[in-house]
């Protein structure tokens, strides 16, 4: 390296020659409060919304309907009765206004009011039961389904024009078969002809929630059909979401940067190409969040799982009507604090979320 | 006269559709160690097309039909670039010639900080290098291209356009190659810092002696800086030739309509004077 | 004009413009159906207008009426008489399986034109305008998107003792609008930057004028796309919740026959003639709708449309499209394939 004079140059500031800001930045946070903030401002909105909503639901219901539902009941404690006719609408004799805040107060307290259904015992007791298990298996197999899906969809995307491609055709078509049907057919076959698999349930009868290896074992085996018949569902969507990406992602430009470096295949694939192209797939997964829990309800009732999907149904034969509001509310907040932890785990795979400049 | 480092003989690139498209028609041209070759012409003559085939960059359905390119490495081997495999190719990448993009908003991975950028390079170029060299390496070079080596942990979308520039730059000279090809590097960056990247360019070239080949449609900005000069029409090179030759005794009909096509500022036809 | 780095091979296929005022009516029809001239599309609508078809001329192709019990004939397996077999109550199941495809694609239709009507208005307004307004019906609609639609819809619905079939796509339509309205929204917005739009503003051209000709045209494709989708989760949904039987079960759809076939243990005595048919039907028109979303997607970007092609087409004259370093093929073989 022969070093000939270069021509006397002004000392320049590194920093400064490097942003086109008006005004330099000297300290950069790693956390995007900014963003974040933005979205907790949305979820809290959209809670009091789903509030509101759960508000004003009995109270567009025939009036006469729910007065008799509180009278055949008789066993309810003053209290309980009480908190039940704020919930449901029932103390007319109060402003909306005041009825509104009594609610919300309500709520706040963590009182959800009785269920009548299950023999009076508190609302969030009997929720608290069931959330677990639909937690558990929606969160498993879905999981499961979003990374095999966009696993897949990646190498499909990066192989154009090979065999893998028939992959996408048939992987949507079984998301379009409904997840009820698909459930039923998967009882029918691996249940009621192969025997290999319970036909519903959680666990078997007669044993108790305990945490034992047979317990354990018991769930497993009687989850195994229900949680493959959700990833074999929604495997397709996210298959084609991230191929579609792909395809994109590949044209861009450094793409062709990283392969002009000289970086292997699979670096490019995974580093470069699919590290990219998982960011909309993130925000897609946000949204749909909804969607899966609607799925899950109707896969519970198929099963007979025990989660809140089958405690709302129930509730809405039985027209147990403080039951049914407080698994509204309670999905909902499931679904908000799903959503929120995508918005940060978004957040922090995408760097320009984290955009201080003026 | 200096040796030679890239021998290009009938060198042509189709384009593999219905009908099939010849973008670089036979191309015959020596590049020297040490100097910088302009390459220059309108939109769509294929400059960059050859330039990109030269280092079998290009994507199906882009074929090279015919001719060979023959790299003459300083160690006296003679690598003939259409013969190397897959494998082979990777290895030669960036390690002999390189590359300096454009620097437009796409061309670095934007969820990768410069800083792994850059050392991805080493990483798998340079398996021996321990990571603490390896940070010390990029430091160097983002020195080197006066970025500053604490942008280190800078996203690219945090830079601006004359920065990325740069960093394109140090990306090109991280393995000390011996060929920079550079395609339209200062095109859309303003005047004042297409200026420095220009200087900035040529004191690299003087410190580590590398050979460049720069692809342009502004003709004037080559005669100011490169040694010699080709001119390319329709995937051909119509004139190659020194920059004065070029500028005072142009040969080719063509070449001439070039030169005379940039307006002067005294607003009289004819050569350009800058 | 492009900043793109690569060379490109081939002239731009299309410039995502629709063509200007001089373009007649047919022509801008034309134009505006182009999505659907692939074969994918074309396919999805075959098999689409085949159960259209069916769902009017029901009365007709049904050889028994639906309700038609018979006693001497339960339970029984696919014959002669009854092709799919019978129910429980002796009904012939193809009869029923007939029938319900007039409830399904009514309610699937009515729910997707309200919640595509929806849609489009708050998608539209809210990418063309600016600042507090848009931002409050941006979170209008992640409000609608995020609150959970199927309980929702679960308890709407048991508040009704016998809801008609309006009612039940009302409700669908106005749980299901919100996807739609947030892919228009961002579309509307990232069109309103474009220049074309801007030209037309500074010319002056009122405002429902430039969502009209302007920019409806361009978002033709998506409000297709979204409206075929919101088809799909309208059936969907009809047919789940008649299945969980939160709507009642005197209208026949294939939901509901399903929900019969359940409560009956067909799918434990392994009576596949009743569970089958249905759910295939509901499979079937499922992947019609997504074969005409495939063909709109392909069209939108032509990246999807060409990608797997183009790579089969390379294939074929020995070149692989993901191929990183260029192929080196001397100039006879090319002429030979010319």
């Amino acid at each position: 390296m022969t070093a000939v004079q270069p021509q006397p140059q002004p000392v320049q500031d590194a920093l400064e020659v490097g942003t086109t800001a008006t005004t330099v930045v000297r300290g950069r946070s790693r956390i995007p409060w900014r963003f974040l903030a933005g979205r907790a401002a949305f979820y809290l909105f959209t809670l009091w919304a789903a509030i509101t909503i759960n508000f004003f639901l009995p109270r567009m219901m025939k009036g006469d309907a729910v007065d008799q539902y509180l009278s055949r009941n008789r066993n309810v404690s003053p209290e309980a009765a009480d908190a039940l006719r704020t919930l449901l609408g029932l103390d007319t004799d109060r402003s909306l206004l005041q009825q509104y805040l009594d609610y919300v107060g309500l709520l706040l307290r963590g009182d959800l009011g009785v269920s009548l259904l299950h023999g009076l015992r508190p609302v969030t007791e009997v929720i608290g039961q069931a959330l677990p298990w639909t937690v558990g298996l929606v969160g498993f197999a879905t999981v499961i389904s979003f990374t095999i899906g966009t696993i897949g969809g990646a190498v499909v995307g990066w192989r154009r024009g090979s065999r893998l491609d028939g992959l996408i055709p048939v992987t949507t078509f079984l998301g379009t078969i409904p997840y009820f049907w698909l459930g039923l057919l998967a009882i029918a076959v691996f249940s009621v002809n192969l025997g290999w698999f319970p036909i519903g349930k959680a666990y078997g009868v007669g044993m108790r929630p305990e945490w034992s290896a047979e317990f354990v074992g018991q769930v497993v085996h009687h989850g195994t059909l229900p949680a493959a018949t959700i990833v074999i569902a929604s495997l397709g969507g996210w298959m084609l979401g991230m191929r579609n990406m792909m395809l994109t992602v590949l044209d861009e430009d450094y793409v062709m940067v990283a392969q002009a470096k000289g970086m292997p295949n699979r670096r490019v694939l995974w580093r470069y190409a699919a590290r990219n192209a998982v960011l909309p797939q993130i925000q897609s997964f946000a949204l749909s969040i909804g969607f899966i829990v609607g799925g899950t309800i109707v896969m519970e009732m198929v099963f007979s799982y025990p989660g809140v999907g089958k405690l709302l149904l129930d509730a809405t034969n039985a027209k147990d009507y403080a039951l049914m509001q407080g698994v509204f509310l309670v999905i909902t907040l499931s679904v908000l604090v799903a959503n929120v932890l995508a918005d940060v785990a978004y957040a922090f795979l995408d760097p320009r979320t984290r955009q201080t400049e003026a | 006269m200096r040796d030679p480092l890239l021998t290009v003989r009938d060198f042509s690139v189709a384009y593999d559709v219905d009908p099939p498209v010849q973008a670089v028609k036979d191309v015959t041209l020596e590049l020297r160690r040490g100097e910088i070759l302009g390459l220059a012409g309108e939109s769509g003559c294929g400059k960059t097309t050859l330039a990109y085939g030269l280092q079998r960059l290009l994507k199906a359905p882009a074929v090279i039909t015919s001719g060979s390119v023959v790299f003459h490495d300083a160690s006296g081997e003679d690598v003939d670039i259409d013969r190397l495999d897959a494998e082979q190719m990777r290895r030669f990448r960036w390690d002999k010639i390189s590359m300096v993009f454009q620097g437009a908003m796409n061309a670095l991975n934007p969820v990768a900080t410069i800083g792994s950028q850059l050392e991805d390079v080493f990483e798998v170029h340079r398996p021996s290098m321990s990571r603490a060299q390896r940070r010390e390496a990029v430091a160097e070079l983002l020195e080197i291209v006066r970025v500053g080596a604490q942008r280190r942990r800078s996203f690219p979308h945090e830079l601006s356009g004359g920065t990325r520039q740069r960093v394109m730059i140090a990306m090109a000279l991280a393995l000390r190659p011996q060929l920079m090809v550079m395609d339209e590097p200062t095109t859309a960056l303003d005047v004042l810092v297409q200026r420095e990247i220009l200087r900035q360019i040529s004191e690299l070239r003087h410190e580590f002696g590398f050979t460049v080949l720069f692809i342009t449609h502004d003709l004037p900005l080559l005669l100011e800086i490169s040694d010699r000069i080709a001119i390319m029409r329709a995937g051909e090179v119509v004139e190659l030739d020194t920059a004065e030759r070029i500028w005072s005794s142009p040969r080719d009909e063509y070449t001439r309509t070039l030169l005379s096509s940039f307006p002067r500022l005294t607003g009289e036809r004819g050569v350009v004077l800058r | 004009m492009t900043t793109d780095l690569r060379p490109a091979p081939a002239p731009e296929l299309r410039t995502g413009r629709a063509p200007r005022a001089r373009a007649t009516t047919s022509r801008r029809l034309g134009s505006a159906f182009a999505m659907f001239r692939n074969r994918k599309s074309i396919t999805g609508l075959a098999i689409l207008g085949f159960f259209v078809l069916v769902a009017i001329l029901a009365d007709v192709l049904a050889p028994y009426p639906p309700t038609q019990v018979d006693n001497t004939a339960r339970f029984q397996p696919p014959s002669a008489e009854h092709w799919l077999g019978t129910t429980h109550l002796g009904e012939d199941v193809l009869s029923q399986v007939i029938h319900g495809t007039r409830g399904v694609v009514v309610v699937g239709f009515l729910a997707a034109i309200m919640a595509t009507a929806i849609a489009v208005v708050v998608g539209v307004v809210a990418g063309y305008l600016r600042g507090w307004r848009s931002e409050s019906l941006s979170a209008l609609t992640n409000v609608f998107l995020v609150i959970p639609g199927l309980p929702l819809i679960i308890i709407v619905a048991s508040m009704f003792e016998n809801p008609p079939l309006v009612v039940i796509a009302a409700v669908l339509g106005l749980t299901g609008w919100a996807w739609g309205a947030r892919v228009l929204r961002a579309q509307t917005m990232s069109l309103r930057n474009r220049d074309f739009i801007q030209a037309a503003r500074a010319n002056g051209e009122p405002l429902r004028r430039i969502i009209g000709n302007e920019m409806l045209p361009n978002l033709m494709a998506l409000i297709a796309a979204s409206f075929v989708g919101t088809v799909t989760a309208a059936i969907l949904g009809l047919t789940t919740l008649s299945y969980i039987g939160v709507i009642p079960v005197n209208t026949y759809n294939w939901g509901t026959i399903l929900n019969w076939a359940g409560a009956q243990g067909a799918f434990r005595q392994n009576q596949w003639w009743w569970f089958l048919p249905p759910g295939l039907c509901i499979a079937a028109i499922g992947v019609a709708l997504s074969l005409i979303n495939f063909g709109i997607d392909e069209y939108v970007n032509p990246r999807l449309r060409s990608a797997g092609e183009r790579a089969r087409a390379m294939k074929r004259r020995g070149l692989d499209v993901n191929d990183p370093v260029t192929a080196v093929r001397p100039a006879t073989q090319t002429q030979e394939t010319a």
